[in-house]
């Protein structure tokens, strides 16, 4: 893979906080144009982006709403960009329409939602791991996403170079799925140099205008593409439609059409599966977290280990695709899964599908507002270890 | 297309049978073809629509223009208009509803050499794309805005339009529209467009010639071309034929180059103000930000073009 264009890649050592730590992960995989509109916590990413880009070469604009920033973003990929916007809950809610229109048109981008407490506009300044079903379902139709889950500054940084890769080479939204803790927490941030960054590169077609079809599929399932003044003179909708691009109003060419936008990612499920294990070799219960609520669960971890508990932790960095396959192998070994979350209970519906009866599932919800108290967590494991 | 099966979208182009020769506007012999995908003719829209006319008027301004068509993109959004962008043979998005706009806005900011042209409906344009079209107006971002104004929703089977006349009769208003209808022109003048024009489909080489004006001006400029919808508004209204709309249209028009906007607005039996209202010059979005950039950080700042990625 080449690696990354050093005018975007501020290499050293840093104390930043997430938000700015996922401006600069966006900065170093190349992300040129970005569209947003203001909402916290998600804000500082922009703002950063506002102020680096002009000196690295590219354009932010403030848009006049959600709606235009997610689909500002399209138009800029489609012109040659590599492009991402920003925000929040009630921001979140007003993309759904746009992250349908990526997925049907297999635009590569990135959408970056720091969570905070819902429904509507809940809590603005305070933490929830509460979109994490929306990122996966939130727009109608059948399709797949790719959501990753940092559960620190540094990981902001790494997983934001991620998300633009796995945008590109699979031609799909994918979500940075951060929170109010993760994007506000200030820690040591470790930028490699340029040439460490690997870049996976657009996937531009080599065929001449004439012989490009927008939407024939490569044998990963993913079309090439072009982009608009190169002269291919291509046509791009969100309508169901066939290689050509052109609309094709049928049950044949949408079953064509969303399995394949959907087998393209299902089928790549556990090269993209990444996650963290520690301990699970001997555990007889689990823990399963992601994002901030992990930091918090391996304190719980080490209370009932202190206790005699064999207890274990899987740490999830990509959410979806969800590592089915993994869970259940993980399911027949152990008693017990469980599932802290700054939600009412999300990931543990997939834990739980996962582990299809072969282990307990615990749900340890929380609505929101702060992290959890690791006894909390710790009284969970204890439940079920008796 | 009926008034039993109303969305076009939901029947796919018409087989090409039931295409009365004399209102379909590909001509084998038109010098129009080499603009258009014409593998996707016959088109959806119905005889005697106005939509295609435009459509003409768009092909021959490419052409009186000597556009450099690899670089022209057009952006649509939904509606019978939107489907102008699958039938240019030109690089064309066909958007989300509303949202031809922003679309155009990332497009245009990524790559400022292109010519990009947004061809949409009233309604996606002004009512759920309102907020938008605003905000481009008030940046002057350089986008062609090509509004087919049919004083209803076409495509979803003939519903009050924001551009609807006060008394007409739409799906949605079944006893006369009581809302009073937007002025476009005076919207896009007093948000800032630099060039606003009306014309109709009767005005072909009017219309014609309004868009090679606005291929050759920088900044937002804004059309709006009155057409028919036969098979609704037309119907509904008890209005006749297209054929019937274009001596209409003759028949109330007056030219007034000029006219302040204000006074330009249309009633369901008014005249109807056509021509070009406002021409003017503003500093253009890019402009603005380039100057601003490079004048607070000199030479840090760091101007690229074309945001084209490896
Ligand atoms: C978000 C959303 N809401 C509603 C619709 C349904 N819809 C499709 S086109 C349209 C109205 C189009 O009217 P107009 O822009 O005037 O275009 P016309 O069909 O008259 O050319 C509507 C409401 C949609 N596609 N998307
Ligand atoms: S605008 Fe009216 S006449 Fe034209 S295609 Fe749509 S429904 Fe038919």
């Amino acid at each position: 893979m080449p690696h990354a264009d050093p005018r975007g890649v501020l290499t050293g050592v840093h104390f930043m906080d997430g938000d700015h730590a996922a401006c600069e992960g966006a900065l170093a995989a190349g992300a040129r144009f970005a569209a947003g509109y203001p909402i916290t916590p998600s804000t500082e990413i922009v703002e950063r982006f506002a102020a680096r880009i002009p000196t690295v070469g590219g354009v932010f604009i403030q848009m006049e709403d959600e709606l235009a920033a997610s689909i500002a973003i399209a138009g800029a990929v489609w012109a040659g960009a590599k492009a991402f916007t920003v925000t929040s809950g009630p921001g979140f809610s007003l993309m759904m329409e746009h992250i349908g229109f990526a997925v049907m048109t297999e635009t590569p981008c990135v959408f970056m939602n720091v969570q905070r407490g819902g429904p509507s506009t809940g809590l603005p300044t305070l933490p929830a791991q509460a979109d994490m079903m929306q990122a996966r379902w939130g727009s109608h139709g059948d399709y797949e996403i790719i959501a990753l889950s940092p559960n620190s500054p540094q990981e902001c940084f790494d997983l934001a170079v991620r998300a633009f890769n796995l945008a590109e080479e699979f031609r799909v939204p994918v979500m940075l799925m951060m929170d109010e803790v993760v994007g506000h927490m200030t820690e040591k941030v470790v930028i490699p140099p340029a040439e460490q960054i690997e870049i996976y590169p657009r996937r531009h077609t080599r065929l001449p205008p004439g012989q490009y079809k927008p939407y024939a599929p490569g044998p990963d399932l993913v079309p090439e593409m072009a982009h608009a003044g190169e002269g291919y003179r291509f046509h791009v909708t969100g309508l169901t439609h066939d290689e050509r691009g052109y609309p094709s109003m049928n049950a044949a060419a949408q079953d064509r059409l969303v399995k394949r936008l959907k087998a393209k990612i299902t089928r790549a499920a556990d090269r993209l599966a990444c996650y963290e294990e520690e301990g699970t070799e001997d555990a007889d219960v689990v823990v399963i977290s992601y994002g901030i609520t992990s930091r918090v669960a391996q304190r719980a971890v080490e209370m009932a280990r202190a206790r005699g508990v064999r207890v274990g932790r899987l740490r999830l960095i990509t959410v979806w695709p969800f590592p089915t396959r993994q869970i259940r192998a993980l399911a027949r070994r152990v008693k017990a899964l469980v599932v802290p979350e700054l939600n009412l209970g999300q990931i543990v519906l997939e834990v739980e599908r996962a582990a299809a009866g072969q282990a307990e599932t615990i749900s340890v919800p929380h609505a929101g507002g702060s992290v959890h108290a690791p006894e909390q967590i710790l009284d969970a494991i204890m439940e079920v270890a008796k | 297309m009926t008034s039993q099966a109303r969305d076009p979208a939901e029947l796919g182009p018409r087989p090409e049978a039931e295409v009365p020769a004399e209102s379909c506007d590909y001509q084998p012999e038109n010098p129009v073809e080499q603009f258009l995908r014409t593998d996707r003719m016959p088109h959806i829209w119905c005889p005697g629509c106005g939509i295609g006319t435009t459509v003409n008027s768009f092909a021959r301004a490419l052409l009186e223009a000597k556009l450099d068509l690899d670089r022209v993109a057009v952006v649509s959004g939904i509606g019978c208009t939107g489907r102008v962008a699958g039938y240019v043979r030109l690089d064309s998005f066909h958007t989300t509803h509303g949202r031809a706009i922003p679309f155009a806005t990332g497009l245009k900011l990524a790559n400022p050499n292109l010519t990009v042209v947004v061809y949409s409906g009233d309604g996606d344009l002004f009512a759920i794309g309102g907020n938008h079209i605003i905000h481009a107006a008030r940046r002057n971002l350089d986008l062609k805005v090509i509004c087919v104004n049919n004083f209803v929703y076409g495509m979803t089977g003939g519903q009050l339009a924001p551009t609807t006349p006060v008394g007409a009769l739409t799906t949605t208003t079944p006893y006369g529209c009581y809302e009073p209808a937007f002025n476009l022109p005076a919207l896009m003048d007093a948000a800032g467009a630099v060039y606003v024009a009306r014309w109709t489909s009767f005005h072909v080489r009017q219309l014609t010639r309004a868009m090679v004006d606005i291929f050759r001006k920088k900044g937002f400029c804004f059309i709006e071309v009155l057409t028919p919808c036969p098979s609704l508004f037309q119907r509904k209204n008890r209005m006749g034929e297209g054929l019937d709309a274009m001596k209409y249209y003759k028949e109330k028009s007056k030219v007034r180059h000029g006219a302040p906007t204000s006074e330009v607005g249309l009633t369901i039996d008014g005249d109807i103000i056509v021509g070009k209202f406002v021409d003017r010059e503003r500093p253009e979005f890019l402009d603005l930000l380039r100057s601003q950039l490079a004048a607070q950080l000199g030479d840090r700042y760091v101007e690229v073009e074309h945001l084209v990625c490896s």
